[in-house]
Order: C-alpha cells, then sequence, then structure tokens
C-alpha cells in the first residue's frame, strides 16, 4: 500500500503548485453557476413550480455542488499520460516495480480530489456565504436539511471519489490503444457529462431517460449524492446509492484490469 | 491590403493541408464536437419539455439565438488558434521570431491556423437555425441582419481572445479567468438576454457585447417586442458593435505589445 500512498501523495502536492490556476478556475466556476441558477430561475418562473420534481432551492444547491466538486467528474482523460502514450515515454511507467494499475489509479485519486482542495472550498463559501450577503439568498447553497441527509451525501462522496477514480483510470487505459482512443474519448466525454448531471441536472430531465440514467455509473459520481445532500432522495436511500456506487466502482476495476492486461500483451512502443 | 489577403490564403491551404494529413484524427475530433454539441442542445430540449416556455420565449426563438451564437463562436474559434495559445508563446520565447517578422503580429496570429474540426460546432448552429427558421418571417433585410449579427459577434469573440492573449503579457496563469468569458459568453447567449438580471445584461452589453451582437439583432429578426423596452432600431445598430469593440481590443493589444520583455530562453 506504501508506494501507492507515496505516489498520491507526491501527484497530490505537485497538482497543489497551481494556485493561481485554480482561482481563476474558481472565477469560471462562479460564473458558470451564476448563468445556470439564473436561467432555471427564469424557468421556474415560466411554469408552474409546484410541478416541478425538485424545488427550486434544491436545484441552486444541485448546481453549486456541481461548480465545487467539477473536478471530480472523470469526463477528461490525464493529458500526462496521453504525452507519455504518444512520446513512447509509457515505457518507463512498464518498468517500474509496482500494479500498473494500481500505479494509474493512485494517479487519478490525485488528479480527482487535489483540485478539490482548492476549488471547492472557495466555491462553497461563495455560494452558501457571499451569495446571501450580496442579497441573492434565493440562489444560495442551502444547508442539508437534516444531520442525517448530510452525513448520507458524506458516505456516497467517498464512494463517489472512488467511482470517479475507476472510470477516470479504465478511459485513461483506452489511451494504450492509441489510434480508436479519440473516438472512444469523445464518446466517454458526452456519457459522462449528460449521464452525471453536469450537462443539465437529472432530475429536469425528462422521466424516461432519468428511469435509464439512474442505474449507470455516472449518476452516481454526480447526481445521487447531490440529491442526498438536497434531500430530494431521503437519507434512507443511502444503501442502495452506495450499493450501485461500489457495485459499478468493482466492475470498472476489472474491467479496467483486464483491459490493461491486453493492452500490454500487444502494446508497441512508439519512438526509438 | 490584396498582398496581406494573398498572403493569408497561404498561410490556411498551408494549415489545412497539414490538419488533412491527420485525417481520422480530423475526423474524429470534428463529429466529437459535433455530438457534445448536439448533446448540450437535447438538454434545452429536454427543459422545454419540462416547463413549457422560458418568460414568454419558445423554443424555436430561442434556437435562433443559439444557432447564432454557436456558429459565430464556431468561426472565431476556428480563426483565433494564434491568440487562444498566444501564452504559450510569450512562455517559450518564440514570440520573438514573430517580432521579427515583416508583418504585423495580429496578422500573423490570426494566419497561425484555421482550425478545421471547428466545423462541429458550426454544423450544429446551421441545424439549429434550420430548426428556428420556421418560426421567422423572412424578408431580405431579415437574413442580411442574421449574416450581419452572425460576423459582427464573431468579431466581438475574436475581440476576447485578443483581450486574453493581451494579458499574457502581464501573467500566464490565470487565462482560465477569460473562458468565464468565451466559454461563458456562449452559454449565456443560448438564452434571451432578457431573463438575466440587469446587471448582468449591462456586463454583456457594454464591457463585453456578445449578448448586445446576438440578443437585439435577434429580436429584430423575429420581428417581436423586446420585453427590455429597447426601440426597434436597436437590432439594426447593435452589429456595429462587434467589429467596434475587435478595433479597441487591438488598440489595447498593441499597448500590451509594446511593454513585452522577452523571456531570453
Amino acid at each position: 500500500m506504501t508506494p501507492y500512498l507515496a505516489i498520491i501523495g507526491a501527484r497530490f502536492r505537485m497538482l497543489l503548485q497551481y494556485r493561481v490556476a485554480a482561482l481563476a478556475g474558481v472565477w469560471t466556476q462562479v460564473f458558470f453557476g451564476l448563468v445556470l441558477v439564473m436561467v432555471y430561475e427564469a424557468f421556474y418562473r415560466s411554469a408552474r413550480a409546484s410541478a416541478q420534481p425538485i424545488a427550486f432551492a434544491q436545484l441552486a444547491s444541485y448546481v453549486w455542488l456541481g461548480q465545487a466538486l467539477f473536478a471530480m467528474v472523470p469526463w477528461n482523460v490525464d493529458s500526462e499520460l496521453r504525452a507519455m502514450v504518444k512520446t513512447g515515454a509509457v515505457a518507463y511507467e512498464l518498468c517500474r516495480p509496482v500494479d500498473l494499475y494500481g500505479l494509474w489509479f493512485a494517479r487519478a485519486v490525485a488528479q480527482r480530489t487535489a483540485p478539490l482542495v482548492m476549488r471547492a472550498l472557495p466555491l462553497a463559501v461563495f455560494a452558501a456565504v457571499i451569495l446571501p450577503a450580496l442579497g441573492l439568498s434565493g440562489w444560495r447553497l442551502t444547508a442539508p436539511p437534516s444531520l442525517a441527509a448530510g452525513a448520507a451525501f458524506a458516505a456516497a462522496l467517498v464512494c463517489a471519489v472512488a467511482l470517479a477514480c475507476a472510470m477516470s483510470t479504465l478511459i485513461n487505459i483506452v489511451l494504450l490503444w492509441t489510434i480508436a482512443a479519440d473516438g472512444v474519448v469523445i464518446l466517454w466525454t458526452t456519457a459522462v457529462s449528460l449521464g452525471s448531471g453536469l450537462t443539465i441536472p437529472l432530475p429536469l430531465l425528462p422521466d424516461g431517460a432519468q428511469a435509464v440514467l439512474r442505474w449507470l455509473p455516472f449518476a452516481g459520481v454526480f447526481d445521487l449524492p447531490f440529491r442526498l445532500y438536497t434531500g430530494a432522495l431521503p437519507a434512507g436511500a443511502l444503501a442502495s446509492v452506495l450499493a450501485r456506487q461500489l457495485g459499478w466502482t468493482v466492475a470498472l476495476v476489472l474491467l479496467g484490469r483486464r483491459l490493461l492486461a491486453r493492452g500490454l500483451r500487444r502494446i508497441v512502443v512508439q519512438g526509438g | 491590403m490584396i498582398d496581406a489577403l494573398r498572403l493569408y490564403a497561404h498561410y490556411v491551404r498551408a494549415s489545412v493541408r497539414g490538419q488533412l494529413q491527420y485525417r481520422a484524427s480530423f475526423v474524429m475530433s470534428a463529429i466529437g464536437t459535433f455530438v457534445i454539441t448536439m448533446t448540450e442542445s437535447v438538454a434545452v430540449w429536454a427543459l422545454f419539455e419540462r416547463f413549457g416556455q422560458l418568460r414568454g420565449w419558445t423554443l424555436p426563438e430561442v434556437a435562433l439565438c443559439y444557432g447564432m451564437v454557436s456558429i459565430s463562436w464556431a468561426l472565431c474559434d476556428a480563426l483565433s488558434r494564434g491568440f487562444d495559445h498566444f501564452a504559450e508563446l510569450v512562455g517559450s520565447g518564440d514570440f520573438d521570431r514573430l517580432l521579427l517578422r515583416p508583418r504585423p503580429i495580429a496578422f500573423q496570429l490570426l494566419a497561425q491556423e484555421l482550425t478545421l474540426r471547428r466545423i462541429g460546432r458550426l454544423v450544429q448552429g446551421v441545424l439549429l437555425l434550420g430548426y428556428a427558421a420556421g418560426a421567422i418571417d423572412w424578408t431580405v433585410p431579415r437574413a442580411l441582419l442574421l449574416v450581419a449579427a452572425i460576423a459582427s459577434s464573431a468579431c466581438a469573440f475574436l475581440g476576447i481572445l485578443v483581450l486574453q492573449a493581451t494579458s499574457a503579457f502581464w501573467t500566464i496563469n490565470a487565462l482560465e479567468v477569460w473562458n468565464a468569458f468565451t466559454y461563458g459568453g456562449v452559454t449565456m447567449s443560448q438564452y434571451p438576454l432578457a431573463i438575466y438580471r440587469s446587471w448582468f445584461r449591462a456586463l454583456f452589453t457594454f464591457a463585453i457585447p456578445i449578448g448586445c451582437t446576438i440578443y437585439f439583432p435577434a429580436v429584430a429578426i423575429l420581428g417581436r417586442a423586446d420585453p427590455l423596452g429597447t426601440p426597434a432600431i436597436t437590432g439594426w445598430l447593435a452589429p456595429l458593435a462587434g467589429p467596434a469593440y475587435l478595433a479597441l481590443c487591438l488598440q489595447i493589444w498593441t499597448l500590451g505589445v509594446r511593454r513585452y520583455r522577452s523571456t531570453g530562453s
């Protein structure tokens, strides 16, 4: 376990160096959050609010959680790994005396959590404290309705990180097939953005689409923890959420390991 | 001027040839951009499916705004790679080479690449306009206004990217700040400006005129009264804002170039 923890630690510290970039990112997320909240508010004022599956205050919290935890969504590949595959430097990765899947999973853990440390807290402060101070309390990130909802969210969030890392590692492994990777990554990004609730909060999609998306792995990263937070899903649903998250995590880890083993059997390192 | 155009055409030919060397990669990323942008428009459709209308605006009317902004951003994005990646030139010191060439620097940056894969978003925008077209009572002046508004918005977007490049003379760390205005401008202009709060409308009318160059012409093309109460002539004058903004941004750019000191590496 120690080498993997060391890798997470080293990557984590490296990613924490980009503080100004993170601050710029916070500003952009604040901006997008404001646009989305204003758009949804306008939609809610255009129809009977009581007919909606989720109250506007809950939706505003959903939007801000999404902005705060944006970096956790495994929609993109690890650009350093992509460069390694392209230049042939991936050969060094193969020489390391650790399990390659474990190594890449550890990289993914750092990639998905380091930005959270720098981005999530400032965004939460903006959405929960500064917005009400500006007289926009209707748009704010509200606290979970109960202690149970907060605890359920915390538990689901931890599993969401594990699931996101399993997804991240899987898509990074696909990069080994350099030629087909571009297309797969595009489809992946689309599926993740739509299925997680990043493009549009899942409760606002047509009911038929929701019924399907709820069972796919993508919802476990974003949508399900957010619903627990806002109380749109009762805290009692936690067991079902965790079962889905952990079930998908195990399945994706096994799939990732298989793909990696196959990829390594046929890999030809580029460059000389 | 003719000479500059001929040189630009030369650069574009070289850039296009270069990109077509990796044909599979080009086709894949063009299709990818199309798929991703179409998913975003499906999300807007889903919102209308649930809520019916948006403060009195129908889906075809919103599709007009959305199509206009998609096309103008795709055009700007295809032309502006030199400005978008300018920080890398400053960081590496390669900018010095541009300073030595006997052509305006803004011209050289514009001529760096014509990014073909942006065609994915262009196609999405055209499809949206096609969907919106049924709701419009077309006249020749309105069709011309549509073209002018798209060109004008592309100029306004280019202006933002010129400012982004200018800021790289001061810092190359915080460029993501500008995404709020480019990608944020695209997102917010998908919907009519009238649905936003007044401070937000003011920001996107005067400071960053993307809202101005999309929304007011769209109101005129649709032939409806502006809920914001502006006179009918506004939409016909709004396209002037884009080129004027670009000219202003290029002035600021010149100031930035003057204070440039090479990294020396």
